[in-house]
């Protein structure tokens, strides 16, 4: 039994303030993302039955190395604030929200990381 | 997790119908009725209404029906001519009002729901409490410090267009029962309509209090669970364009960072 007034209820615990942010993010990234998959996909197609030196040797070439690294970090950045959108959405449980919102970050970062670090081992080798 | 069933005991079932006696222009309305006190779930009634002995719009045939067939069907009007909000209902699938909605518009039988997603208190009316809250929430009238003066807070013709648009919503709700956001956040995300209303306030040149309204709307529930869905655009039976409304708060609340 709750005798709570409604507009208590919608008020809730206040506004976050930090939305926008969020947001901003997200915009900043797809943005981002558009010239670097661009790039990536024409490079990528361009090499569709080549050998896995003919990649790796691809890789360390000249700014590929650099490209490749800003690609991982806009495109998981904005993977991450994507999902955080849809558990919001979608998960009305407290607690399965919370986990499921720090497993993804975690995931995430994770692969994330294993991806820049192959960046940089195919650039310097191993 | 989001319900993709329905609840217990409310699944609708086919009810009773009414014959329309004697010939003429004759269209069915199939309408969804509950009693709280019935103890049964819902059901839909199918009423024939013959055309050629009913004004033009769904309102007419539904006031008709109540009048004429059954009594105890019940639902929510004031003004039928469009400015009051009241007669908004979910009909041939699209929310709108029953009052502008010209019968003849509707191929095949005529389907009135109450508003989706809202708790229905009987038949066509909808508890729409949690809404009225959250506009009281976004505090919709003009806040200033400076004095007021003696005569009417001066506005310049071109000031007064950015309201344009924003003024004429009726809180009819058929905007922001028709958002998937709302369906599954209603508690915290404000809704089309309520943020209509807020940027209607924070677009005023004679309200001063356009940076706390930003704040008290600068949340990922409140405002960001709007993900440009359009169907409050698409809905509005006023013509009016609530994602705008939104994507003009976002704006703001970028700007000022």
């Amino acid at each position: 039994m709750e005798f709570r007034s409604q507009l208590g209820r919608v008020r809730g615990l206040g506004a976050s303030h930090e939305g926008a942010h969020h947001f901003w993010v997200q915009r900043v990234t797809g943005v981002a993302l558009v010239p670097l998959l661009l790039w990536f996909v024409f490079a990528a197609t361009s090499m569709v039955g080549a050998d896995l030196e003919t990649f790796k040797t691809w890789v360390g070439t000249h700014y590929n190395p650099v490209l490749l690294i800003l690609l991982i970090l806009a495109m998981f950045h904005h993977a991450q604030l994507g999902l955080q959108v849809i558990i919001e959405d979608y998960v009305h449980s407290e607690a399965i929200k919370i986990t499921s919102l720090i497993l993804t970050k975690f995931a995430v970062v994770l692969i994330g990381v294993c991806a820049i670090f192959a960046v940089i081992r195919m650039t310097f080798g191993s | 997790m989001v319900e993709f069933t329905l609840p217990a005991n409310s699944k609708i079932t086919e009810g009773k119908t009414f014959k329309a006696t004697g010939g003429g222009n004759i269209k069915s309305f199939r309408v969804y009725r509950w009693d709280p006190d019935s103890g049964e779930t819902p059901r839909i009634d199918t009423f024939e209404v013959d055309l050629d002995k009913c004004g033009p719009m769904v309102l007419d045939a539904l006031i008709k029906i109540k009048n004429e067939i059954d009594p105890t069907l019940t639902f929510r009007r004031s003004c039928r001519e469009g400015v009051c909000g009241s007669c908004s209902f979910n009909i041939d699938g699209t929310n709108t009002l029953a009052c502008t909605k010209a019968i003849d518009e509707i191929k095949g039988d005529v389907k009135v729901y109450p508003l989706p997603h809202m708790p229905v208190i009987k038949d066509l009316v909808p508890d729409l409490n949690v809404p009225y809250a959250q506009y009281r929430s976004i505090e919709p009238w003009l806040q200033a410090d400076t004095q007021a003066p003696t005569t009417e807070r001066l506005q310049s013709p071109e000031e007064r267009d950015k309201l344009d648009g924003l003024w004429e919503c009726i809180l009819c709700f058929c905007c922001q029962t028709s958002c998937p956001s709302y369906w599954w956040n209603g508690d915290r995300y404000l809704g089309p309509a309520v943020l209509l209303q807020a940027y209607r306030w924070i677009a005023d040149s004679r309200d001063e209090a356009t940076g706390k309204r930003l704040d008290d709307l600068d949340d990922p529930y409140r405002l960001f669970r709007c993900h440009t869905i359009m169907n409050c655009t698409n809905t509005c039976p006023k013509g009016l364009n609530p994602g705008r409304a939104i994507a003009e708060i976002k704006k703001a609340l970028v700007q000022r960072r």
